[in-house]
């Protein structure tokens, strides 16, 4: 697609050395064609296509990527749609220490307020999604700028960058972000991701540099090169899209790493809580006032509900990236997958 | 060699811009050790009925913390650096008194005792349900485990030791709910210590086993999958090779090299770990004292902690690059030509 966009823009000036009038003609020809079949709409949608829904639909044929979509998809609606649907939880709503399956309206019991555990459960999804959301983002477009760059400039650039990374690779992770987290004492989720993540991009960026290492010596690469296109443009258009398999992978293993972090972290108090619902505050509650662990009887389903929670959302990212890695390190795309034709068969 | 003396040099400068930037860090961090100390200083003159001198406070804080607030930060490092490597001076901890060195000193082994035993069972074992795994590709013993390993792989290592500590611990009685050996134990060579240390030291080990179990597995059958489909495989195999000698040196040794660098990171990772895992089982390991020194803003410890993690890691990498040449001779030069 990157092409077609290139040539149909500088076909006018497009003079080849000692090329005759014949070959100008054909080039001509092949931009006016593609300049009449596709329109803006046409092309975003072939974007979208290529980047998106095939790699979906690639990813969808095996059994651990469905099933892992479908967690993720079923706690994205939790922590949005969810929200609106289930009221917050009130004190007093229950019987303090209610176990589960006592009542309809409270099927997972409550705790020691008597607030709804099923309540709470859903109103802590949406900060867990934020921490998640902010880690991936930072840590993913830190780590593809750093890889693509230093893999493909090579040189002096590569060797700073690289060191860089070395450097906060070795840098203990979780001692460091503690000890970051203990001095902001953050509260917003956002922030939290973002800290958790700090030590989640080196090994991305390391493994996007060997990859960009191997594509950079690729033929349309250096025809690219040879042409005077911009370091920029084949950057962008010609090395990070074969790099998203990849990118989706290390994304879901980031979020992965930034919730279990998170809670792990607000399991033992050393975040501040500002109120809000979270899956590991109420695992901290459940251990330290519930005495969940000694008499798991009166407070183990407070304890135990967030952990499935916890659980079952980290398995869903574990199969994603699991599924998504067996289906594009086997290199054999489907072609059959993509709804909209193959750019030869258009040309035939 | 001289990618040697270059890997050499690089991590100790790694090692040294950590340690700065975890100095910088802890002097910026709000309520630092002198804050606290004068406050509590202050109190306790107040408390007992007598007019706080400030002058007199900030002198004993300055000499019990070794903290100059007149001296520029990079003398100060300077200082500190000159303390740790010539007289292996980490100063002392501002709540116990004891020299940082020496609570290190005692707590380490513990830690490592720990992490070393649950990576090692843990890899080797791994390993080996890989490797199997990768052998009956396509029973139902491997989908089996392959789904078994996906879900222990899902289970946060705090959810499996809490889990663990409440049945096995609590409801059980099994094992002991905290501590590293039976009070009565004298320390020293006996049975009944190491028993007591193994007793103890089980349920650290089996979640910290649990921390990376599942996922080596599953990429240690994936190495032996591809290695077994390979074409000088086949040649291997029609030259007469024994069983044996196809299955250790040429798929078991290509495919454990992806798996090695890993090894060696991991060791960090766990003791990293360590500090929630210790505080879930109360073992007093390097960990414990992390979360202590962390809540009592103990400077000192928690920069020598600093500095012991990343030492860990830094020697565990630069171990797993300098012999990673000598497992796999195909680890090519970086020469490439920039542009």
């Amino acid at each position: 697609m990157a092409d077609t966009d290139i040539d149909t823009e500088d076909d006018a000036q497009t003079v080849t050395d000692g090329g005759s009038g014949g070959a100008q003609a054909f080039f001509e020809q092949a931009g006016d064609y593609q300049a009449t079949s596709t329109s803006r709409k046409d092309r975003t949608y072939r974007k979208l296509d290529l980047y998106v829904f095939a790699p979906f639909r690639v990813a969808w044929s095996d059994w651990r990527a469905r099933v892992g979509i479908s967690i993720i998809v079923f706690f994205i609606l939790l922590g949005t749609v969810g929200v609106e649907l289930v009221e917050e939880p009130l004190m007093n709503e229950g019987a303090p220490y209610t176990t589960w399956f006592q009542t309809w309206e409270m099927p997972l019991g409550t705790d020691n307020w008597g607030q709804p555990i099923h309540k709470m459960l859903v109103h802590s999804t949406p900060a867990i999604l934020k921490m998640a959301l902010a880690g991936v983002l930072f840590a993913v477009g830190l780590a593809i700028v750093i890889g693509v760059v230093a893999g493909y400039k090579g040189g002096t650039v590569d060797y700073v960058l690289m060191t860089l990374t070395d450097i906060i690779m070795i840098i203990p992770g979780l001692p460091l972000t503690i000890v970051l987290l203990a001095i902001w004492q953050p509260r917003d989720p956002f922030v939290v991701g973002v800290v958790l993540a700090i030590d989640s991009w080196p090994s991305l960026a390391r493994m996007l540099r060997s990859q960009v290492l191997t594509i950079r010596e690729e033929e349309y690469v250096e025809a690219a090169r040879a042409m005077g296109v911009p370091t920029r443009t084949i950057v962008q258009k010609d090395i990070t899209p074969q790099l998203m398999p990849y990118i989706m992978i290390n994304a879901s293993n980031a979020a992965q790493g930034v919730i279990f972090a998170a809670v792990g972290l607000y399991f033992l108090g050393f975040l501040p809580d500002g109120g809000a619902y979270n899956w590991g505050v109420m695992m901290n509650e459940a251990y330290q006032t519930g005495g969940a662990l000694a008499n798991p009887w009166r407070g183990g389903h407070w304890l135990f509900a967030p952990m499935i929670m916890l659980t079952v959302f980290t398995m869903g990212l574990i199969l994603f990236s699991q599924g998504m890695d067996r289906v594009f390190n086997t290199k054999i795309r489907a072609r059959h997958a993509k709804t909209v034709a193959d750019d030869e068969d258009e040309l035939n | 060699m001289n990618y040697y003396l270059r890997r050499l040099w690089q991590a100790v400068f790694t090692l040294v811009v950590v340690i700065a930037l975890t100095f910088v860090l802890y002097r910026m961090m709000p309520g630092g050790p002198i804050e606290q100390m004068e406050q509590r200083m202050i109190d306790e003159a107040i408390g007992s009925g007598q007019d706080p001198d400030l002058q007199y406070i900030r002198r004993m804080v300055e000499i019990r913390t070794g903290i100059d607030p007149n001296k520029p930060m990079y003398i100060e490092f300077y200082e500190y650096m000159r303390d740790i490597i010539l007289y292996q001076d980490f100063g002392e901890s501002i709540n116990s008194g004891d020299p940082v060195f020496d609570i290190l000193f005692y707590a380490m082994p513990w830690s490592i005792f720990v992490s070393v035993y649950g990576l090692l069972i843990g890899f080797t074992a791994n390993i080996v349900l890989g490797a199997v795994m990768a052998y009956y590709e396509g029973s139902r013993f491997d989908s089996g485990s392959t789904i078994v390993a996906v879900v222990l792989n899902s289970i946060p290592y705090y959810v499996g030791a809490v889990i663990m500590l409440a049945f096995l611990s609590f409801q059980w009685e099994l094992f002991p709910t905290g501590g590293r050996y039976w009070a009565g134990t004298e320390p020293g060579f006996s049975i009944e210590f190491a028993l007591g240390v193994l007793h103890h030291g089980a349920l650290p080990i089996m979640s910290t086993i649990l921390i990376g179990f599942g996922g080596t597995a599953l990429s240690m059958r994936g190495n032996c999958i591809r290695v077994m489909g390979s074409n000088y495989l086949r040649v291997a195999r029609l030259r007469g090779l024994s069983d044996s000698r196809i299955a250790t040196r040429y798929v078991g040794r290509n495919a454990i090299l992806p798996l090695y660098t890993g090894f060696m990171i991991g060791l960090a990772g766990i003791f990293g770990s360590s500090i929630i895992m210790e505080q879930i089982f109360t073992y007093p390991g390097v960990g414990w004292y992390t979360f202590d020194a962390l809540n009592q803003r103990d400077y000192p410890l928690l920069m020598g902690i600093l500095i012991f993690f990343s030492t860990v890691t830094v020697i565990g990498v630069l171990i797993a690059d300098l012999t990673y040449g000598l497992i796999d001779p195909r680890a090519s030069s970086n020469d490439r030509e920039g542009f």
